[in-house]
């Protein structure tokens, strides 16, 4: 019963129910439109429920229950980089050392604060291979942005006013062309080779004075190792564009290779990826850049300093693109990264050389099971093209819908878009063989169900509390807000 | 499953379809490419007036699986747009080729020049599948 529990809080309000008690009214009564003109009063009641204190703890008790976490099971999302975050970083988030800080207190009496940033400052520059880092951005889109309008400021600094255009490859995250749109620039989109990879022609083809940049993840979206970076970071360089880091690949080559030595200029992180901050279910995120040397002064300001006296946030920045959030960033989540980096120390390397072992021994076991476009060593995920040929009836989605039958959360589907059907796989390396195993036998079973009983999986999920929604239904007759 | 392809059109790489009325043409996406795409859920018209060159972005195509670009298979300018497509864009899945997006005034017919008949199309599909 409890776990098919499906209302809205609108559904268990009921008249004059109320969680709250006030003590009585002792001054003169006087009507409302007396205290506030007229013109700023509602006609109508607000539709507002009516619970009382233990309904609202039940139903949302009972809807946090449906969750799927990390810490509920395996959560192999492509792209994602959905680790196990370890609790140490809650605690340190909690220590009322951090927790209690209010923003405006005097600077003198946030020194520990101060230096956590600086520090996390250092050493998130140190992992990238860049000169300065801002932690501002509220998480990567937001990073992407802030990291184009440096690239931005650094052409217009220079006098440079030609430079329209960003260069995306059509293999590229969502989130790149939508950021660079939104500072401004035309798009150019090129095309990946077969292997996922820059086509070094259709670069070439695109550079001229006006590009500005060319923005690039590597590993590629399909988790494999970009080798022509040194060509590509030459290339764009002598046309004078600078090259942009998504950091969204990162936990696959972290301590092994850095951004800064492959030639990039900019780069945002995802702290809530690669440094095991909370992620989904609100983060909130957290998306720091950081830049080579010569562009550190256009960074968005304050950037924390240090002098004689200690700490200081440092407003001084004249060609600084400016604030781009509220205070300092998500400080609560600078914390987590900053304890995650500090508990790791050189298991950092680790990381990354578990992320790609566990994600290489998932492709061998579902390789003669599944189709695999490229079948080479791949790093942190790999991407299957959906079932094998015999099989074409059932779908990508089909296999992702059975999966929910079999308690996983799917991974991501039909992304990237150059590979038809794409199954993205992302296991991270806080995963167990036992955890790997589980899955690859689920997946295998699912591959055995659709050739021998397609419907089983035409009509999955079964053992959900929702069954298989119509997809296209949500998104064409949208249903904003609850109306009686 | 075999995508059906229609006599008479002119075809991009794309995967759009060009119908010729004279120096007027209606433009919209094949068989092939709403197979591709999955479930349409929304087409984003241009403003009737605007004016693109070929290979231009003229709308976007948003199906349950992604949102996709639509370019402009020759340049032209914009006589009339579906607007029905607001409200059933399903029926580009339907019925592609019945299903235009946009109808355009023909800036240069030789860029016709450039696109695929019916059996070079066909083909062209069979070596991407």
């Amino acid at each position: 019963m409890k776990r098919t529990y499906t209302k809205l809080i609108f559904e268990v309000s009921k008249k004059g129910n109320k969680g709250y008690q006030l003590p009585s009214w002792e001054a003169d009564n006087k009507s409302t439109d007396s205290l506030i003109p007229s013109d700023f009063l509602r006609n109508e009641d607000v539709e507002l429920p009516e619970v009382s204190e233990v309904d609202v703890i039940r139903h949302y008790t009972l809807l946090s229950n449906k969750n799927y976490g990390v810490d509920t099971g395996f959560y192999p999302l492509g792209s994602c980089t959905m680790k196990y975050n370890p609790k140490i970083n809650e605690d340190m988030a909690a220590m009322a050392e951090f927790a209690t800080l209010h923003p405006y207190q005097p600077q003198e009496t946030i020194q520990g604060a101060l230096e956590l940033m600086y520090n996390l400052d250092k050493m998130l520059a140190e992992i990238a291979g860049m000169a300065r880092m801002s932690l501002q951005p509220a998480a990567g889109a937001h990073g992407e942005m802030a990291g184009l309008m440096v690239i931005k400021a650094y052409h217009q600094h220079r006098g440079d006013t030609k430079r329209t255009k960003i260069i995306v490859p059509d293999s590229a995250h969502g989130t790149n062309p939508a950021t660079a749109a939104v500072v401004g620039y035309d798009i150019v989109e090129i095309k990946s080779t077969k292997d996922g990879a820059v086509d070094i022609e259709s670069l070439k083809a695109a550079l001229s004075d006006e590009i500005a940049g060319l923005m690039l993840t590597n590993p590629s979206t399909l988790g494999l190792f970009e080798t022509n970076i040194k060509e590509i970071a030459d290339l764009v360089h002598e046309a004078g564009g600078l090259l942009y880091y998504d950091g969204a690949n990162m936990n696959a080559i972290m301590g092994y290779a850095r951004p800064g030595d492959m030639g990039f200029d900019v780069l945002h992180y995802n702290l809530h990826k690669t440094f095991s901050t909370p992620h989904g279910g609100g983060g909130p995120g957290s998306g720091p850049i950081g830049v080579r040397e010569d562009l550190v002064q256009f960074l968005p300001a304050p950037l924390v300093e240090k002098n004689e006296k200690g700490y200081y946030l440092d407003y001084d920045r004249p060609l600084s693109i400016g604030k781009v959030k509220g205070f300092y960033g998500h400080f609560g989540m600078l914390v987590r990264a900053y304890t995650y980096i500090k508990t790791m120390g050189k298991g950092l390397k680790n990381v990354s050389e578990m992320a790609v072992l566990n994600a290489n021994y998932l492709m061998h076991r579902l390789k003669e099971h599944y189709y695999l476009p490229i079948d080479q060593v791949c790093k942190h995920e790999f991407v299957l093209g959906g079932l094998q040929a015999d099989t074409m009836d059932v779908s990508t989605l089909d296999v992702a819908k059975r999966l929910l039958d079999y308690g996983y959360h799917p991974p991501t589907v039909y992304f990237p878009l150059i590979v038809d059907g794409a199954i993205m796989i992302e296991p991270t390396e806080t995963e167990g063989l036992e955890t790997l195993d589980g899955f690859a036998d689920v997946m295998i079973k699912i591959a055995e169900e659709a050739s021998e009983k397609p419907s089983l999986l035409k009509n999955a999920p079964y053992d959900t509390d929702v069954r298989r929604v119509d997809e296209a239904k949500a998104a064409r007759d949208l249903i904003l807000k609850y109306t009686k | 499953m075999k995508s059906k392809v229609v006599e008479g059109l002119f075809y991009s790489k794309d995967h759009e379809w060009v119908k010729v009325e004279g120096s007027n043409a209606y433009i919209g996406i094949t068989d092939h490419a709403q197979h591709a795409l999955g479930e349409i859920v929304y087409v984003e018209l241009p403003e009737v007036g605007d004016e693109f060159t070929e290979g231009e972005t003229f709308g976007v195509i948003e199906s349950v699986k992604a949102a996709s670009d639509a370019l402009m298979p020759v340049g032209g300018k914009i006589l009339e747009t579906n607007t029905e497509l607001e409200d059933s864009p399903y029926m580009v899945n339907r019925e592609p080729y019945e299903s235009w997006i946009i109808k355009v005034e023909l800036s240069d017919e030789s860029q016709l020049e450039n696109l695929m008949n019916a059996k070079e199309y066909q083909e062209f599909c069979d070596k991407e599948e």
